[in-house]
């Protein structure tokens, strides 16, 4: 249970507070409600580059990072393709900086041409260490196309290639900072050694005088339902052979969302889930194979990525993983195995509460789906789901022409 | 009017609490170390043994023993062992380092009935199967291939490889190693290393007398062995290095990995808390001098950071980077200078006091829940020292000088020493 009080400002700014006297430390979370799915198709990896560009300086601070650590401070943040988040962590005794150097972005950047033209380059080289230099890398850069053709999905956090990065502009980042980054796009969470009232005054007094910008509706292109099996083969410089089956899925505030992730437990989660079992250990066909969802907000991916083993044959792989898919379609799944990826469920919600930087997150992610008191409600939501939604699920998912189907094949294996 | 250009009151860090452990010895000779605090109806509890090499060469055998611990005993199969910790939503983690293995359960308390005397049958019953172990060696080969891809694992081996030498910490595996590991040699190890006297069982969160009355009846009073010693292991000897340069050429790469350092000092080292201040000024934080210069000003990569690691038989100093390729050189050259700067400039008052903020700032955050007190006890216990080792970090962070900071530089940090390894284009 996490607790919270919760206020607006009047230029729309959410705030919300969980105190937690058993920490020395505090956290706040700013997360803006911007990913890359807001990005135009020629512009795209910019949500990213602009979280680095949060970082070189604002109106009134020239260097966000000094300050922050002169009062032992750690600070981050990351972009989905959904959200921007940022979060700073320190002693709750100097709670009051994480106020001034966050309310100050807010209000305005530097926007630095300096800043720009290093950021441009320091995002093209975290392209290339992540995503280019290393075997497998560029997945994500085919499977997003192969399997979104209209909704922005269809490209990664990081851009669809370095030259959207390279030309970026400041005008660009100026347009972008006026349309996404104001308070009525935002939800501040205060977590820690922290009272409500405290930060009440302080959130008036720093965020208060921010002028409200115009909450800019979001209009995305629904993904058009997929018709037909999609596929991708490529030979490539990998050690292994590689697949990868993307499912269209449940939006994050679908009913089927907690079937669909309960499904991906089942599969992958743990070393007594099925696919690691039947096609790791007891048919000896794969060195590894793993299931997950995607967890957006809008329509999800469900997608499972495994390396056979050098004698299995491509089309056998594949025809294996199917017979696993097709197995939760047909039957029933007992109340045994049930029950079991429940029980992982509520204990891994226990251990969340550890974390005072995780229920920050946690709270302000709910409130952006619409009410952070459902983070509390969450667990019921999973145990409510039943064998007979598990298999409806499952059955809306697992089809082939719901299916985009990656394959690398090893150069040396060609 | 509010004026944002003043930064609010700053209030200091100088000190922090730490949980001490309840320290019961049990008769057998593990060491049980408690560290009970937190709301949360949950523990995290840790098997930690010596690790013992029957030769040096052997950090593989290590490594496989403590992974395939959980791959069967004579009463529970793999299967129903992966079952049972999966079914009562608990983890359970071998985890193999440097210098100890350790296997991890984190549970809620209302499954431990279910799962201790699961964890008592694998630590002394484990039986490596021979077709789980062809299954281990299959995967472990097929991982090794793809991470040999990866120019930074590659530069991390050939470090380790050139600055440790022929030791269990300098010994890389190869694909065709993994073939040679047999099952008779993962029993004997086992029987050597998983033993009372070789343990120490720290229990942190919400530890109840009845959790205690439980652990000391399974892991300290119906666990007995005939030879109640330590078992015997001799140190490795460690050559000096010298400032070599390792080069390994990719010709498809776009960028280069690249890990420089030296043999450092160890934790019990007077000078150990200093020269994390030393380290931290250079490449252990955002602002650090490398990343200020390296990818704040000059945008050569994404990431370059510095780190100071004490093992049990030595340490190490190291600075790491994923480069664009042009840059190789010039980022080497920029290493360079900065490690001159802090030899021959003193540090600034304002940035030293800074990393000492910083540095107090993060004490203070990483104590966030009974775990991370648990694991400030642990860095402190295998070196040897004790929680008081931390009043001395605080004092020496509080009180270091820029002379001082200037002397461990030019004590510690030599550029020209140190072994400096590239993967990926180096002439370009």
């Amino acid at each position: 249970m996490v607790t919270f009080n919760r206020f607006t400002l009047a230029n729309g700014l959410r705030v919300l507070v969980h105190e937690d006297a058993a920490t020395p430390m505090a956290v706040v979370n700013l997360l803006y409600n911007v990913g890359a799915r807001d990005e135009h198709p020629d512009q795209t990896g910019f949500a990213h580059l602009f979280e680095h560009l949060m970082f070189g300086g604002s109106i009134h601070i020239p260097n966000y990072d000094a300050p922050s650590q002169a009062v032992g401070a750690q600070n981050n943040a990351f972009t989905s393709n959904d959200i921007t988040n940022y979060y700073i962590t320190l002693p709750a005794a100097n709670l009051e900086t994480a106020f001034w150097l966050e309310s100050d972005r807010m209000l305005g950047l530097a926007f630095s041409e300096k800043s720009l033209e290093v950021q441009r380059n320091v995002v093209c080289e975290e392209f290339k260490q992540r995503y280019l230099n290393q075997p497998y890398g560029d997945a994500w850069l085919r499977l997003r196309p192969l399997a979104y053709k209209v909704h922005p999905y269809r490209w990664a956090t990081i851009g669809k290639e370095l030259a959207h990065i390279e030309q970026a502009n400041m005008a660009d980042v100026k347009a972008f900072f006026a349309k996404h980054y104001h308070p009525g796009n935002a939800i501040l969470v205060v977590a820690g050694n922290v009272g409500t009232d405290q930060v009440k005054e302080l959130a008036t007094k720093w965020f208060g005088p921010i002028p409200a910008g115009r909450v800019y509706a979001r209009n995305l292109p629904a993904e058009p339902k997929q018709e037909e099996a999609r596929r991708e083969v490529v030979k490539a410089d990998v050690p292994l052979n590689s697949i990868y089956i993307a499912f269209h899925g449940p939006a994050r505030l679908d009913e089927g969302y907690y079937a669909m992730d309960l499904i991906s437990d089942m599969l992958s989660r743990g070393s007594s889930s099925r696919l690691y079992r039947r096609l790791v250990k007891e048919e000896e066909l794969f060195s590894e194979i793993n299931a997950y969802q995607t967890g957006s907000l809008d329509a999800n991916l469900f997608v499972i990525e495994g390396k056979p083993l050098p004698h299995v044959a491509i089309e056998a792989a594949e025809q294996v993983i199917w017979s696993e898919l097709d197995r939760l379609r047909m039957e029933q799944v007992e109340p045994y195995e049930l029950n079991k990826v429940k029980n992982r469920i509520e204990s891994t919600m226990v251990f969340a509460e550890l974390a005072i930087l995780e229920k920050a997150m946690n709270l302000a992610y709910f409130e952006l789906l619409g009410d952070a008191e459902k983070f509390n409600h969450e667990v019921e939501r999973y145990l409510a789901v039943s064998a007979a939604d598990i298999q409806q699920q499952a059955q809306q998912l697992f089809r082939k022409e719901n299916s985009s189907t990656l394959i690398y094949i090893a150069k040396s294996h060609a | 009017m509010l004026d944002r250009t003043l930064p609010p009151a700053y209030h200091p860090v100088t000190d922090f609490k730490l949980l001490k452990p309840l320290h019961i010895p049990f008769p057998n000779g593990v060491q049980t170390f408690v560290f009970n605090a937190g709301d949360q109806d949950l523990v995290r509890i840790e098997w930690i043994f010596g690790n013992v090499f029957a030769q040096e060469d052997q950090s593989l055998l290590n490594s496989c023993a403590s992974e395939l611990l959980l791959e069967g005993t004579t009463k529970y199969s793999s299967k129903q062992i992966a079952e049972l910790v999966d079914f009562h939503g608990a983890f359970l983690v071998p985890e193999y380092g440097y210098d100890q293995s350790a296997l991890t359960l984190f549970s809620l308390n209302k499954h431990l009935d279910q799962l201790l005397p699961l964890v008592k049958n694998i630590l002394t019953d484990a039986i490596f199967p021979e077709r789980e172990l062809a299954t281990y060696i299959r995967n472990n080969k097929q991982k090794l291939q793809v991470s040999l891809k990866k120019n930074s694992f590659v530069a991390r081996r050939l470090f380790n490889k050139t600055l440790f030498g022929p030791t269990r910490y300098g010994y890389i595996p190869d694909v065709p190693d993994y073939d040679r590991i047999a099952r008779e040699a993962l029993l004997a190890l086992f029987k050597q290393q998983y033993t009372p006297a070789n343990c120490t069982l720290i229990v942190s969160g919400k530890v109840t007398d009845g959790v205690i009355d439980a652990l000391r009846q399974l892991f300290g009073d119906s666990w007995q062995l005939a030879d109640k010693a330590i078992p015997v292991d001799p140190a490795p000897k460690f050559a000096p290095t010298e400032g070599l340069l390792v080069v390994d050429e990719r010709k498809d790469a776009l960028q280069s990995a690249i890990r420089l350092g030296s043999q450092s000092i160890q934790r019990s080292h007077p000078d150990f808390p200093g020269l994390q201040v030393l380290n931290t000024l250079l490449g252990g934080y955002f602002g650090s001098r490398l990343m200020t210069n390296i990818r704040e000003e000059k945008g050569y990569t994404y990431s370059i950071g510095s780190g100071l690691a004490s093992l049990r038989h030595s340490a190490f100093f190291t600075i790491s980077s994923e480069v664009g390729v042009a840059v190789t050189k010039a980022t080497l050259a920029e290493i360079e200078k900065e490690i001159q700067r802090l030899r021959e400039e003193p540090v600034e008052e304002s940035e030293l006091a800074l990393v000492k903020n910083y540095l107090m700032g993060s004490m203070l955050g990483s104590l966030e829940n009974v775990f991370s007190h648990a694991d400030k006890f642990k860095t402190v216990y295998f070196s040897g020292l004790g929680l008081e080792y931390y009043d001395y970090y605080s004092d020496t962070i509080n009180s270091i000088t820029a002379e001082e900071i200037a002397r461990l530089a030019n004590t510690y940090l030599n550029y020209q020493n140190m072994i400096k390894v590239i993967v990926g284009k180096y002439e370009s």
